[in-house]
């Protein structure tokens, strides 16, 4: 029997006619990547295919590596097979990967969101026979409320919070989550302070988007310079010493596991603003019909619930296991670090 | 009900006491009276019945958000709160309601004599609506248990400061039996009104555990010690010829023991008694096992009170000849106590001819010591069932501390200390009395089963299940479970151990999972039984997590032999 076009084995996600992986988890010899993410792009491949925005980025995370960036659409033929990267959506640089042979086409999301956030190219549906999906918020108690008014609700909470003489902390991923934030972050309220993690990834992403003026917060840098203005940190920073020194301050978490009233008091956050980088329930259904795709496989988030759900709706949708997610799960929100420092 | 949810959603957006504080006073400040009380008794966990049962509600939610029935469950199992499945699963909306929130229970009361269609209109027309803040707490409201952060205590200093009436007055105010339906807020908060006193119990007095050494307390004379009661604490309250009994989670409790209808007799009106309810089968203080066939039971049976009976183990007097005596030293209560014991022993006597002088008596080593008097704590069996908690003064921490290591047979669980002289305080309070249990039991036991938590810790697989080795018939060895816990663990290691169980799942049983036996904690529980009601046949007190027993395999772990051989002989 002809084996699938792409198969899950233990190295990553495998196409055994052109003899690459995507995303891998393990080192091989020639791996393309979706993103940037740590879970998603990890060390010592021999060979990296991505998007050109992606390069500077795992550059950046990865140091000196051999890696070769694409155009959207552009279509690379190893071995037959015909590959080509399209917007996911989920952070600048980001990929779902076509993969094409006889007619028979696959898509790999790698993570995606359906919402233009204005600084990752806009997630387009790739049609397809097979799409490969992840589902980290692939519940019906998510859905996201449009990002103007997210982030509306954000700068007011830092106005407020200025008005009270008090400085504003945000948490969020340092890749990704944190330069969609800064991007819209309003400077007519204050000035923008960033954690090490976040400074140096936004100045690795200068050059392709335009983001307001951030200061990087040392040593010599003063509690008092700080009052009323906003800092950007990664979750790990939290209850940390560097943030102790700040009172008096407020905190706030930008993260779709906001949307649960417990992952905000657990982690003794004061507010909790509901902005995900990854598909709500809607996004998921509707990109899955998109694609118009009868094979439909989950990779990583409620798995065995988004499947099941997908099968009554008549697809045939099946769950396969990898090492994706590791830092998107809502434990490691609080534990991870600068995942993708 | 739109500054009701304000309320909630300010509360929710913070995590600091005084910003929580002041957001309840402001509301408390400019809150119509009628909203004022509902939500003083909605905050003191006094809500009207039920409307709707959960079966209804998931159905209806469910339907309204076009997902099947499986989805919504599983989707509840993972947000771990029923009221925020619902409005997170149903469609957004954005009305906020210009109905009070005293409307809204008006109506969720009138609503439960409605028919099932009746109330799935009333449901859906409000839930298809109201903003998501809104719709959460107007779906709270129906479900009850309103659990947000705000305990009873902080809710009333807000109140205090809002109406500038005393916390501790307040607090007692608030207690007892009242009907935010029928009450208002000038006669629940601002008026004096001697007849509305007649069942209320007075604020409890509750100590924290003693922090470093028993020794640092300074000076032994000044302390008086007894035995710290495992049962169910409770006020006892007699005044107009009718009988109160309050347990401390100021639940009206006196119908569930009747046995105490005989205080009505040989107490005087205007006496209020602080003290234990605990099970005496045989002659004996039973354990805590034994008093949980007693607790929750609404019709008590001849049989089981004659298997179970319970008694008032009587620590301190709070109200003698109606008068409020809280402020008295600690030694002069006591003497009114032991007074009023001394009086009740007597009639007792002259109303039962034979008086037997069985019964187990408490022996103490303090008898040696200082107190010489020959303290009778228990009358005869088959009479009124108070008895007096003793108490004891030592020479030295030392002999106090040997006296601390009989708690187990005794079946206390370790000794009270009170200062002599130590009013009796409201709340919890640092200072006068301590708690000095006895260390708690342990044992290693294996991880094999866990459940999803509630509130701050949903979506993390927090409580667990425990097991320990035992032969079966065929000589093997296997795991029994024996217990369930879920506090003890550190934020860090709760999520640690989360993500080794969503990788190492056995098998799905809705909520509940099955582990691959790995792990062995050690377990820490405060009181050991037999029990039927337990597959292992034994009951535990407050099992908890005690350390993470990373160095141990599961073999290395207890079997329930030895956890039997805990059990005081």
């Amino acid at each position: 029997m002809k084996s699938p076009l792409l198969q899950f084995t233990s190295n990553g996600i495998y196409c055994e006619t052109a003899n690459v992986y995507l995303d891998p988890w393990k080192p091989v010899d020639h791996a393309i990547i979706s993103h940037g993410h740590a879970d998603h792009s990890r060390y010592g491949h021999k060979k990296y295919i991505t998007h050109h925005r992606n390069v500077p980025i795992i550059q950046h995370r990865l140091g000196e590596i051999n890696v070769i960036g694409k155009e959207w659409g552009e279509t690379f033929i190893i071995n037959n097979v015909k590959f080509s990267l399209h917007p996911a959506g989920h952070i600048i640089g980001s990929s779902q990967i076509r993969v094409e042979h006889k007619g028979e086409v696959w898509v790999f999301t790698g993570d995606y969101k359906t919402e233009n956030d204005g600084i990752s190219t806009p997630y387009e549906p790739i049609k397809c026979n097979t799409f490969i999906t992840e589902c980290t918020f692939g519940l019906p108690a998510f859905k996201w409320t449009p990002q103007a008014k997210v982030l509306e609700n954000i700068n007011n909470w830092w106005a407020e919070n200025r008005a009270e003489g008090k400085t504003s902390i945000l948490f969020g991923y340092s890749l990704g989550k944190a330069q969609r934030l800064l991007k819209y972050l309003d400077t007519d309220i204050g000035e923008i302070y960033t954690h090490g993690a976040i400074e140096n990834m936004t100045q690795v992403l200068r050059p392709l988007v335009d983001f307001p003026k951030t200061t990087l917060i040392t040593r010599d840098t003063k509690k008092e310079q700080l009052l009323g203005n906003i800092v950007l940190a990664p979750p790990s920073a939290h209850g940390s010493t560097w943030i102790r020194k700040m009172v008096p301050y407020v905190t706030a978490s930008a993260s779709g596991w906001m949307t649960f009233r417990g992952a905000r008091r657990r982690r003794a956050i004061d507010k909790g603003f509901v902005l995900s980088d990854h598909c709500d329930w809607p996004g998921l259904l509707e990109s899955i019909e998109a694609t118009g795709a009868e094979k439909i496989i989950c990779t990583h988030g409620y798995t065995d619930i988004f499947s099941k759900y997908l099968r009554e709706q008549g697809y045939d949708a099946r769950t396969e296991a990898t090492q994706y997610g590791e830092e998107e799960t809502e434990a490691a929100l609080a534990s991870k670090s600068t995942a993708s420092v | 009900m739109r500054n009701f949810a304000q309320l909630i959603k300010t509360l929710d957006s913070t995590n600091k006491t005084t910003v929580k504080v002041q957001a309840l006073t402001d509301y408390f400040l400019k809150a119509d009276d009628a909203d004022k009380v509902w939500t003083i008794a909605i905050l003191s966990h006094r809500r009207p019945p039920r409307p709707v049962n959960t079966t209804l509600l998931r159905t209806w939610a469910s339907e309204l958000a076009n997902i099947p029935l499986w989805l919504f469950e599983e989707s509840y199992h993972i947000v771990g709160d029923l009221a925020e499945t619902i409005a997170l699963v149903i469609p957004a909306a954005d009305q906020s309601s210009d109905k009070s929130l005293t409307d809204f229970l008006q109506e969720m009361i009138a609503l439960k004599k409605k028919t099932d269609e009746e109330k799935r209109a009333y449901l859906c027309e409000n839930w298809s609506v109201l903003n998501y803040y809104e719709r959460f707490v107007f779906t709270k409201l129906i479900t009850g248990g309103f659990r947000i952060g705000v305990s009873q205590k902080l809710m009333t200093r807000a109140l205090a400061k809002a109406t500038e009436i005393d916390e501790d007055i307040l607090a007692y105010k608030l207690m007892g039996n009242w009907d935010p339906n029928k009450i208002t807020f000038q006669q629940l908060v601002l008026e004096e009104n001697e007849s509305d006193y007649l069942s209320k119990p007075y604020p409890f007095y509750l100590a924290y555990a003693i922090e470093g050494e028993v020794s640092d307390l300074g000076d032994i004379q000044e302390w008086s010690a007894e035995h710290k009661w495992d049962g169910i604490r409770s006020q006892v309250i007699l005044r107009n010829n009718e009988l109160f009994v309050w347990s401390r989670g100021e639940e009206l409790v006196t119908d569930k023991y009747p046995e105490f209808e005989k205080f009505i007799r040989v107490i005087p009106n205007g006496t209020v008694i602080d003290g234990e309810i605990l099970p005496f089968p045989n002659g004996a203080i039973g354990t805590f096992n034994d008093l949980q066939t007693r607790i929750g039971r609404k019709n008590v049976t001849a049989a089981l009170l004659k298997k179970v009976p319970v008694i008032l183990k009587a620590y301190d007097i709070l109200e003698w000849e109606g008068e409020d005596i809280r402020q008295l030293p600690f030694v002069e209560r006591r003497e009114i106590l032991e007074h009023l014991f001394k009086n009740v022993t007597e009639q007792n006597q002259n109303a039962v001819t034979e008086h037997s002088q069985s019964g187990v008596t408490e022996r103490s080593r303090s008898e040696d010591t200082e107190r010489s008097r020959n303290e009778v704590t228990e009358p005869s069996r088959s009479d009124v069932p108070l008895h007096l908690s003793k108490t004891m003064y030592f020479n030295s921490w030392e002999e106090m501390a040997e006296e601390r290591d009989r708690s187990r047979e005794m079946h206390s669980e370790g000794l009270m200390l009170k200062s002599k002289d130590s009013p009796y305080l409201v709340g919890r309070k640092k200072g006068d009395w301590w708690k000095w249990k006895v260390d708690p039991l342990t044992i290693d036991a294996v991880l094999t089963y866990a459940m999803r938590g509630h509130g701050r810790r949903s979506n993390l697989f927090t409580d667990y299940t425990f097991a320990l080795w035992k032969d079966n018939e065929e000589g093997e060895k296997e795991l029994v479970t024996f217990a369930k816990a879920y506090s003890g663990l550190t934020d860090a290691e709760f999520r640690k151990l989360d993500a080794w169980i969503k990788k190492n799942t056995l098998e799905r049983f809705g909520p509940v999972r099955s582990v691959t036996p790995h792990h062995v904690f050690e377990i820490a529980f405060e009181g050991i039984a037999l029990s039927k009601r337990h597959k292992s046949g034994v009951a535990t007190r407050f099992p908890r997590m005690l350390r993470w027993r990373k160095d141990k395999n599961i073999h290395e772990a207890n079997t329930l032999d030895d956890l039997k051989n805990l059990i005081p002989q």
